[in-house]
């Protein structure tokens, strides 16, 4: 017997499993019933966020770095998948490509982005880049996957744990990628996506004392509430993204600088 | 028997040692009776009208009278900033720039002896320290810049960095002229002009600087220096045509600032509060680590905002770490600033007296346990004794509230563990210490502390080469090295 195509409603992903929002709210979108996420789920994501993330960061740049091929590996495995949720197999493509050049910056960007200071006395000093910890992104509406990833790739490469708010309008590509992350070897938590009503939870995301940095780009408008209430804990506001490049990962990085003296 | 205990009391050994005055002389300074704000490279009337007396907090004599710069004063200073931008100063040959910055660097280290006394005149800290450590790393950060100005495609390959515009830089009052040199060297460097506004009580090395600007012959308005208090800073926060705000100063108004700037264009540094941990291991070498914790706490009086204000000792060697701490408190000399001997100089207002001694009386309260010297005091002036607190839980306000006072507060651990635990149990992330002679430890500590700088069997090093700046709620951006002129520059 043949079987029967049955509309599902599509859920959240959050600490590596596929939940239902709390509120057990959907609303529509492309058609279909999309988890709708309250400010409980968002309370949740960033909690597995948090948790995975001295996991994530601890691991070795060449641990993070393999991971992240492994995910390009299952976008492209799901390539048919991910191109009927986006503007089609370039889109893809180019996402694909994207995660794999992402992914061969994770044990490159001490070298770039860091270095040994020359100062005037007998110190050894060096400054390296570190992951900011939590961070909040606000995925834009176009590409639908391409914006996506574009967002989530330099924040994760770094070493942080995100909670993604997937667009409002294509909230699709962000499922079907979070299938990509369940499947590879990403741990639990690193990558968390909330869909639902963005007017909802990125405030909620910007006023979170545990989230240490936002990305606005996906946000409609000028985003100066969302700033203004990111102040409240000092986070790293990144307003627009930018090309993809290195300096698109330190936006979500810390520096840190070490001394000590040289001596016999 | 040792050859002292068999001396016993023939030859006595002085019950006190006893330093007689060393004064720095003060004439080399002279203050004009009043400066007024210094806009387009001239000296001009506050259009407010304001003009308020700025004094010495170790003997709250006036010293003299300055202008308060309202909103049509820092308005005419920015538009003077943006002409001076449009007109010659981002078009220069970078090569040019280099020059006039080293010229501020030579001209700052000939008068280094003037702008020592002035800075301890007006703050209150001691001369040794403006005499070695505020003049010549300011000196050297526009050393350091200067020679970027012509090299910043090499900084960042395949970027094309521009300068951001009109830079409105506000600066606090513990590092008055250091403070200056951190934010105007890497912003001219870069070919941006600036506005600057130095603290309300420390303006006269920023004053004294605009005369190093007129020297070093520095073209009209790429230089402003804007006096006031906080609604002046206010006013250069949300001027319109300002294009970057780079702030160093408290965590709240750093808040306030970066909600001013939300949805504005702007962009913005912040450098803020700090609740350092100085963490001390069981085989640390202890003589130096005694020293690093008094340099950490009790340098420029507590008033710095990467202090190691919170001492986190390992449990089998905290008897002996108090007991030696308090031996050498007490050879700590407190008192007149522009004496040579002197360790500890005055608070740098009453204001911040009165919060020190709040936050103190709040920690005797909450059940610490309170050590001071027995060090005389003067009559006049702002005054604090250097203090340690023990018995200090976690949650007192003293382990958890930026004191910025000669104030330390012990606390104890037993593994590596529970010492990242509890230095990273605070809000603030801008630095911290570690003291083991296990070099394997020193580099695990370090990757755990969330803190911008950590200093390992060191603490408060400075250099223009180093980058400084938090994690958290001490702020973000870097000042100094590399990473320093990022703040400065735009890539689009």
């Amino acid at each position: 017997m043949a079987r029967l195509p049955v509309r599902k409603t599509y859920k959240l992903y959050v600490g590596g499993a596929f939940p239902r929002s709390e509120s057990g709210r959907t609303y529509e979108a492309e058609g279909q019933n999309v988890a709708r996420a309250s400010r409980k789920d968002v309370r949740d994501a960033v909690r597995a966020a948090r948790g995975a993330y001295p996991g994530w960061a601890g691991a070795t740049a060449y641990n993070r770095g393999q991971v992240l091929y492994r995910l390009a590996e299952m976008m492209e495995a799901r390539a048919s998948d991910l191109a009927a949720v986006c503007s089609g197999p370039a889109e893809v493509e180019a996402a694909v490509d994207q995660v794999v050049w992402y992914a061969g910056w994770a044990d490159k960007l001490p070298q770039v982005l860091g270095g040994t200071n020359p100062v005037a006395g007998p110190y050894f000093n060096f400054t390296i880049p570190e992951p900011t910890g939590v961070v909040a992104l606000i995925a834009p509406d176009e590409p639908p996957l391409g914006g996506l990833v574009s967002r989530v790739a330099p924040a994760v490469v770094g070493g942080n744990a995100v909670v993604v708010v997937a667009s409002e309008l294509h909230p699709l590509a962000a499922i079907e990628f979070a299938e990509c992350c369940a499947t590879s070897d990403l741990p639990g938590g690193v990558v968390n996506v909330l869909t639902g009503l963005q007017g909802e939870l990125a405030p909620v995301l910007a006023a979170h004392m545990d989230v240490n940095a936002i990305d606005l780009t996906g946000v409609e408008g000028d985003g100066a509430e969302l700033e203004r209430v990111a102040a409240e804990n000092v986070k790293r506001v990144v307003r627009q993204a930018d090309e993809q490049s290195p300096w698109e990962i330190a936006m979500f990085l810390e520096l840190k600088t070490v001394w000590h003296p040289i001596g016999a | 028997m040792s050859d002292v205990a068999k001396r016993g009391t023939a030859v006595p050994a002085p019950l006190a040692w006893d330093y007689a005055p060393a004064p720095e002389a003060r004439d080399i300074v002279s203050f004009e009776a009043r400066y007024g704000l210094y806009i387009g490279g001239e000296v001009v009337e506050p259009r407010s009208g304001e003009w308020y007396s700025t004094i010495s907090p170790a003997t709250e004599e006036h010293l003299a009278e300055v202008a308060t710069a309202r909103t049509e004063d820092v308005d005419v200073a920015v538009q003077a900033a943006r002409d001076a931008f449009e007109n010659g100063w981002s078009s220069l040959r970078p090569g040019e720039r280099a020059k006039y910055l080293f010229r501020i660097a030579r001209i700052l280290l000939e008068r280094s002896r003037e702008f020592a006394v002035a800075e301890s005149l007006n703050s209150g800290k001691p001369i040794k320290e403006s005499r070695d450590v505020d003049l010549p790393i300011s000196a050297a950060h526009f050393f350091y810049y200067a020679g970027w100005a012509d090299k910043l495609e090499y900084a960042f390959p395949n970027r094309s960095p521009r300068p951001l515009g009109v830079a409105g830089q506000i600066i606090p009052w513990n590092f008055p002229l250091l403070m200056l040199a951190w934010k105007i060297a890497p912003a001219l460097a870069c070919g941006n002009t600036v506005v600057l506004k130095p603290s309300h009580t420390t303006p006269l090395t920023a004053l004294l600087f605009t005369d190093v600007c007129r020297q070093a012959g520095l073209p009209p308005g790429v230089v402003n220096i804007v006096t006031g208090d906080g609604r002046t800073g206010a006013d250069l926060v949300r001027h319109p045509d300002v294009d970057k705000i780079a702030f160093t100063g408290s965590t709240e108004v750093g808040k306030d600032i970066q909600r001013a700037v939300a949805g504005t264009r702007k962009r913005l540094t912040l450098e803020l509060g700090g609740k350092a941990a100085n963490i001390v291991f069981d085989d640390a070498a202890l003589d130096q680590a005694i020293e690093g914790i008094i340099n950490g706490i009790y340098f420029n009086q507590g008033e710095v905002c990467c202090a190691g204000s919170r001492l986190l000792v390992q449990e089998s060697i905290y008897e002996q770490v108090i007991a030696k701490l308090k031996r050498r408190m007490e050879t700590l000399r407190v008192g007149d600033p522009l004496d040579k001997n002197t360790d500890v100089g005055a608070i740098n207002s009453r204001e911040q007296l009165e919060r020190i001694t709040e936050l103190v009386a709040s920690g005797e309260e909450e059940g610490a346990e309170i050590f001071q010297p027995s060090c005389a005091l003067p009559e006049r002036g702002f005054w604090f004794r250097p203090t340690v607190f023990t018995n200090v839980a976690q949650s007192y306000r003293i382990a958890q509230e930026e004191i910025f006072g000669p104030v330390l507060s012990v606390l104890t651990f037993r593994t590596p563990d529970e010492a990242v635990e509890k230095a990273n149990n605070t809000a603030y992330g801008l630095s911290a210490g570690v003291w083991t002679e296990k070099g394997s430890r020193i580099l695990w500590m370090a990757e755990r502390l969330r803190a911008g700088v950590v200093w390992a069997n060191t603490f408060n090093r400075f250099d223009p080469a180093s980058p400084f700046g938090g994690y958290k709620e001490s702020g973000f951006g870097r000042e100094g090295g590399r990473h320093g002129l990022e703040a400065y520059l735009r890539f689009d």
